[in-house]
Formats: C-alpha cells, sequence, structure tokens
C-alpha cells in the first residue's frame, strides 16, 4: 500500500482506459485469461480489446499475439494479467514500452504465497513504479468501471452503472455488493478488488473515489488495516468529501489483552476500531447487505437535517415494527404538530392513529398516500419519511391476474387500477424527496418475495432502494442521519 | 513497565485538569490522625508508594474510617503491610466520597491505532458489561462529547437515584485532560481513572494509576 497519496490521474488508466489488453488470454472457457476476456467484450466495452497468448489463437473472435512488440503504440492503457507470476516482469517492461500505465494482475503466485511469492510481489512493485505503472492487485478478481462499460473482472455480475465505488479486500464481496446492486438497480461508478493490495491497497482506491466525479459514496469491505491510526486518517480525509461506508471483517477476531491497566484490558481490537471510525466520520455497517444498502442510500437520498421521522403506514403492524426499530438508533419518531394533525385529518376518516406512525387504518383513497406523505415531508419540525405498505395491491392484483377468472368480472379494471396506484406512491415518494430535500424511504419484504411487483419496481425505476423491511430503511436512514450530525457538529456541512 | 505511585499518578493528571479530591500525603499514623482531622471524617486511608500498583488485591486501602482511633489502627496496619520489595512507602489520607455511580476513563497504547483515550461504565462490572468508548488521541471537545453519547447506559448519566445528572462538560474535560496528558507527556503508556466517581452530579477521580516508559 502506497504511503503517499497517488495522484488521481493515475487511476484514469484503470477505470476509463481507452484500450485494454488481456495477457494470458486462453482458449480454455474455464481459465481466467478467457473468462476476462469474455466478460470485457459481453459487457459492452467501447475500446479496442488486445489479447496475447503463446500460441497466437484466436480467442473469442480476436486474434491474440504472442508477443506485445506486435501490438500497436499508444492505444492501451490498462493490462489484466492473468499469466504465470514468473512470465510478469518481463511482460510488464513490454507493456511499458506500449504506452500502458495501468496493470491489474489477477496471477497468483504472490505475496500468498510463501517466501518466494512476497520476494516476487516485492519485485513486481519496484519494477511497476520504476516502469510508471499502477499496479492493482495481484491475486484479485478484477475491476469494474460501468460509466466507461468496462468489467475486465474473472466473475459476474456486471453491475448497473451508478455512484457507489467499491474497494474490498476480499473478491467475493465485491461480487456480493455488485449483486446488491443488480437486485435494488442503485449502481456501481467503480468496483475493484485489491487482492494483496501489493501497490495499492483500499485507502489508496478510496481517496481516488473522493476526486472521482462519478462516485457519490465509497464503501469498502477490509479485515486488516495495518498500520490503523494511518488507514483512519486517510478515511476522514475522504470521509469529510464523501460518504465513507466500511464493513469489516473478523470483528471478533481480536480479543482483548493480557494488559496492566483496566483500561487496556476493555480495548479490544473491535472496540478501539469501532471507536476510531466514528471519530473519522465513518459508517460501519454490520453485514454485508447493510453495508450496500447504507451506501445506495446515500448514493440516492439526500442527508435528513435532524433526527424526526415520520413512519406513514397502511398497515398497522409495520408502523409499530418500525417505532420500535427507531428507538434503537439516534433517530427519534417526531411528534406529530398540531398543524400537521388536522392536515392529516382533513384527508382520513377518524379511525386513523392520530399519532406518529401514521397508520391510515385502510382510509386512503385514491390520492391519500402520495398527499399524506408530501405535507409530512414539507413540515418543518419533520426531518425524513419512512412510508410502509406498498405493494400490497399490486400483489392482490397478481393473484387475479394469475387466477381462473382473469380478465372477466371486473378484474382487468381493478387490477389496473392497484399497479397504477402502487406505482405511483413509489414515484411520489421519489417526487416528494426531490422537492423538500428530505429522504423518503419506502419498504416491503416484496422487494426481494415479488420483485417484480409494480410498488418495488417503480422505486427501483426513481433509482432509490426498496428497503426488504422497516427495520433495514431505519438502520440506512440512522446512518445518513449520524453522518449529517457529524458534519454539521465539524462545520464541514 | 514501571507505574507512578497513585500520589505521582494524580499528580501528573491533575496538572491536565483531571479532578481528584483533596488528599494528604504523610508517613506516620500520627500525621494521618491530623489529616484526616482536616480533610473530616469519615476518611479513606491507602498505603502508597512507587513500587504499589494493585492495593485492593493486597488489602492496602481501608475504607470509612469514622473516627481517630480508627485512623490511627489502620495507619499503623498499612505501614506495618508494607515489604522491603515496595521500597520507600507512605499513607495517602482522602475523603471518603460516596457515590452510587462509578465510570473509568484510561488511556491506552494501541498495537494498531496507537494512543486512544477510554470512557466506560465502572464498578466491578466493569469488565463484564464492557460498555465503552474509544477514540484516538488527540480529541476535541465533540470528540469527547460524543464518546460520552457513545455509551450504552445513558440512563446511568441522566438523573438518578435523587442525584442530578452527570455533568457531560466536566466528563469531557477528563477526557480532553488525558488527551493532552498524553499528547504532552510520551512517556505516558498507560493510565487508569478507576473509579472516577460520579459525586453530585461530577467526576471526580478517587484512584489513578499511569505506567510510564521507561
Amino acid at each position: 500500500m502506497s504511503a503517499d497519496r497517488i495522484p488521481a490521474e493515475r487511476f484514469r488508466a484503470l477505470f476509463e482506459p481507452r484500450g485494454v489488453l488481456v495477457a494470458g488470454a486462453s482458449t480454455h472457457p474455464g481459465k481466467f485469461g478467457f473468462v476476462s476476456l469474455h466478460n470485457i467484450l459481453a459487457c459492452g466495452y467501447e475500446g479496442k480489446v488486445f489479447a496475447t497468448n503463446r500460441d497466437g489463437a484466436e480467442v473469442l473472435g480476436i486474434q491474440t499475439v504472442a508477443d506485445i512488440d506486435e501490438l500497436p503504440d499508444g492505444e492501451i492503457d490498462l493490462v489484466f494479467v492473468c499469466t504465470p507470476a514468473a512470465a510478469n516482469p518481463d511482460l510488464l517492461r513490454a507493456c511499458a514500452k506500449k504506452g500502458i500505465t495501468a496493470a491489474f494482475i489477477a496471477s497468483a503466485g504472490y505475496g500468498e504465497a510463501g517466501e518466494a511469492g512476497i520476494a516476487a510481489q516485492a519485485d513486481l512493485v519496484a519494477l511497476a513504479d520504476e516502469l510508471g505503472i499502477l499496479l492493482a492487485g495481484p491475486n484479485g478478481q478484477g475491476v469494474v468501471s460501468p460509466p466507461a462499460k468496462l468489467c475486465a473482472q474473472i466473475v459476474g455480475p456486471f453491475p448497473p452503472a451508478g455512484h457507489i465505488g467499491i474497494a474490498s479486500q476480499s473478491g467475493n464481496f465485491v461480487s456480493s455488493f455488485e449483486n446488491y446492486a443488480q437486485l435494488t438497480g442503485v449502481g456501481v461508478s467503480r468496483a475493484v478488488s485489491a487482492g494483496n493490495a501489493a501497490a495499492v491497497g483500499v485507502p489508496d482506491y478510496l481517496e481516488y473515489y473522493a476526486d472521482d466525479p462519478e462516485t457519490r459514496v465509497a464503501l469498502a469491505y477490509v479485515e486488516s488495516v495495518g498500520d490503523g491510526r494511518a488507514f483512519v486518517e486517510r478515511l476522514r480525509g475522504v470521509a469529510e468529501r464523501k460518504p465513507v461506508v466500511v464493513v469489516k471483517g473478523g470483528a471478533t477476531a481480536g480479543g482483548q489483552r493480557a494488559a496492566a491497566s483496566h483500561t487496556g484490558a476493555l480495548a479490544s481490537d473491535d472496540r478501539v476500531f469501532d471507536g476510531a471510525v466514528r471519530q473519522a466520520g465513518v459508517a460501519r455497517a454490520a453485514t454485508v447487505e447493510e453495508g450496500f444498502e447504507v451506501a445506495a442510500t446515500f448514493a440516492s437520498q439526500p442527508l435528513p437535517a435532524g433526527s424526526k421521522v415520520v413512519v406513514v403506514t397502511t398497515v398497522g403492524g409495520w408502523g409499530v415494527v418500525a417505532a420500535d426499530a427507531i428507538a434503537g438508533t439516534d433517530l427519534e419518531l417526531a411528534t406529530l404538530p398540531d398543524d400537521l394533525m388536522a392536515d392529516i385529518d382533513a384527508l382520513l376518516p377518524p379511525r386513523w392513529s392520530r399519532n406518529n406512525p401514521v397508520d391510515m387504518a385502510g382510509g386512503e383513497t385514491r390520492d391519500t398516500v402520495p398527499e399524506i406523505m408530501r405535507l409530512a415531508a414539507s413540515h418543518p419540525d419533520v426531518d425524513a419519511v419512512i412510508f410502509l405498505g406498498m405493494g400490497i395491491q399490486s400483489n392482490q392484483a397478481k393473484l387475479m391476474r394469475e387466477g381462473p377468472f382473469w380478465p372477466d368480472h371486473g378484474l382487468e379494471r381493478i387490477v389496473a387500477f392497484h399497479e397504477r396506484q402502487d406505482a405511483r406512491y413509489a414515484e411520489a415518494a421519489a417526487e416528494v424527496s426531490e422537492a423538500t430535500g428530505k429522504p423518503v424511504l419506502v419498504a416491503t419484504e416484496l422487494a426481494v418475495t415479488s420483485p417484480d411487483n409494480p410498488g418495488p419496481a417503480a422505486v427501483r425505476a426513481t433509482g432509490r432502494v426498496c428497503y426488504p423491511s422497516a427495520n433495514r430503511a431505519v438502520v440506512a436512514l440512522d446512518h445518513l442521519w449520524r453522518r449529517s450530525r457529524w458534519l454539521a457538529r465539524r462545520d464541514l456541512a | 513497565m514501571p507505574t507512578l505511585s497513585e500520589a505521582d499518578s494524580k499528580e501528573l493528571l491533575a496538572t491536565f485538569g483531571v479532578p481528584f479530591p483533596t488528599e494528604r500525603i504523610v508517613s506516620t499514623a500520627d500525621a494521618a490522625v491530623d489529616a484526616a482531622t482536616e480533610i473530616g471524617f469519615p476518611v479513606v486511608v491507602k498505603l502508597g508508594g512507587d513500587g504499589i500498583a494493585h492495593k485492593t488485591e493486597r488489602g492496602l486501602v481501608r475504607l470509612g474510617l469514622g473516627s481517630t482511633e480508627q485512623v490511627a489502627d489502620a495507619a499503623a496496619e498499612l505501614l506495618a503491610a508494607a515489604t522491603p520489595d515496595d521500597g520507600e512507602v507512605h499513607l495517602l489520607v482522602a475523603p471518603m466520597l460516596r457515590a452510587t455511580r462509578e465510570l473509568i476513563a484510561g488511556l491506552h497504547d494501541d498495537d494498531q491505532f496507537g494512543m486512544t483515550v477510554m470512557l466506560g461504565v465502572g464498578g466491578i462490572l466493569a469488565e463484564a458489561v464492557a460498555d465503552v468508548s474509544f477514540r484516538l488521541v488527540p480529541i476535541d471537545r465533540v470528540d469527547a462529547e460524543e464518546m460520552i453519547d457513545d455509551l450504552e447506559l445513558q440512563k446511568l448519566l441522566g438523573p438518578f437515584r435523587g442525584e442530578p445528572a452527570v455533568d457531560r462538560a466536566a466528563v469531557a474535560e477528563v477526557l480532553l485532560g488525558l488527551s493532552a496528558a498524553a499528547t504532552e507527556r510520551d512517556d505516558i503508556a498507560s493510565a487508569d481513572l478507576n473509579p472516577l466517581l460520579v459525586v453530585d452530579g461530577r467526576p471526580v477521580a478517587v484512584d489513578a494509576l499511569v505506567e510510564v516508559r521507561a
């Protein structure tokens, strides 16, 4: 990992290359040298693609060359390396001659492979440095850059383009985050598996994301942080500019120390890490799904100015559970202001909860839900709104659509109404949020149990997350509020 | 690593604003009685010295002494309990403070993160409860206030059993003092304020132990 900050322009060759070379392309569809070339070609990369192969074979329609010298000068920025470790020093030298300035080394046999591997890795870092090549990996899964339609990785998926910048010490977690990006539709700007992080580590990528105009929020998975103080100081520098979300693996691995002091005895690795990242303004997520959802929320919702939440629900129980979840966070359930109460009274029959959560108790008509969301979010004493109970009408519509009576008996008309209503709720949530500059979150388990339901589908179409439960929406909103407060208290807002 | 005596630990940290009760350091039982009379009963008498780190475990702390006779007896016993390994010893006479709430605070030099400052819920269950918050030194006032907010047992910090709410600004001052001590004295390896009693809502450290680098 680099001690000094790597200039942002050096990452351009990695994330927005003008041309890509796959070194060690294979004709065997099970090999990394085939899969990486396949993914680059299949995902729509628009730059020039070249490949080397020992025998100069044709792979996936690309006429490979055996010798890099045969390739044109100055057309390639990035080499994706699948060749054995022993071949790579000569390879990098040849690449440098062609003007290549970034290498992603997928090859194994380095720092993870005993003393000889550690030595080979150190040599490779020194060589790349000498040649002016940004060295990503080795032993990494790859790099994706959806805005550049680049999928240079040896696994799926290729996530939709968006604004989450991902860096991970585990390749698999890059895929996990990308899978969630596909599920939610909240996309990715860049994602990279740091591999052994020989020359470029997670903090280096995050610092680049702070500069990167495509990235609005940085998301990282880390296990080891090396010099912890340097790590959090660098993350703080990023967090002062953009939200940073961290998932930490091995949280329970470090035990308490046998210490002379009581303070030392209480200082487990995790407690110290936790305090250090809080101090640095980093949002620490407890799980992978929380990590993604929090990052996706930062990418798609405004920050709340305060902690007061109004929960709007069509179903009583969900409101109660959401209120319980809020009680366990730094958020608070807003006390309904009298004027807001009166406004809602005018829209609903008297059986509504007349309290927060606003349980409409089935009293809503065609325009009630959007109107109440708008009233709540517009009120100066309300900082955020959570809407629950979307998709129920469309879920019934689905039964009708799939049942034996379809489309007669008036089913076609009512199904169309139901589906239009759920889509309207999702659109209204986004519109109200944009109009008021306040977060408006929508949650229903249908987001995962029935993702084609017009409710969740319409939420995805607005570019926002449809949270799978009220609890998960509350957790995400709590992270937004804590960042908002961290910035405000330090005059960084 | 060597430790400072309780008296020296307190003297060091007091210069950084950590609040301690008024105490007297004396070397004889008679002087202990005079000191106790001056402070007002009841008092605590402890045996102190550079070689003495864990007084409670060795029975070198006598609490709630309510009369001149009790102080005289306790002081004589404590002086007799000193071993040659303890080196030069003294008696520390302090007011017996009553508190239902105990915090713990300190400094810890972490292998990965360097010097840290800690605040936690104290008392005999402190390590089991482990309701603690750490920050990297140096901290500012906002960090200190957020450490207090981090504690799970916020109810302990509000009005409690007839006592006023904990003076959060005063607790923040303790944490800022520890941070400043660690910043200015790079020979400090660790520090414990245990317990940091809450007396009438204000934090008072009745014990302190500073480890110094040789």
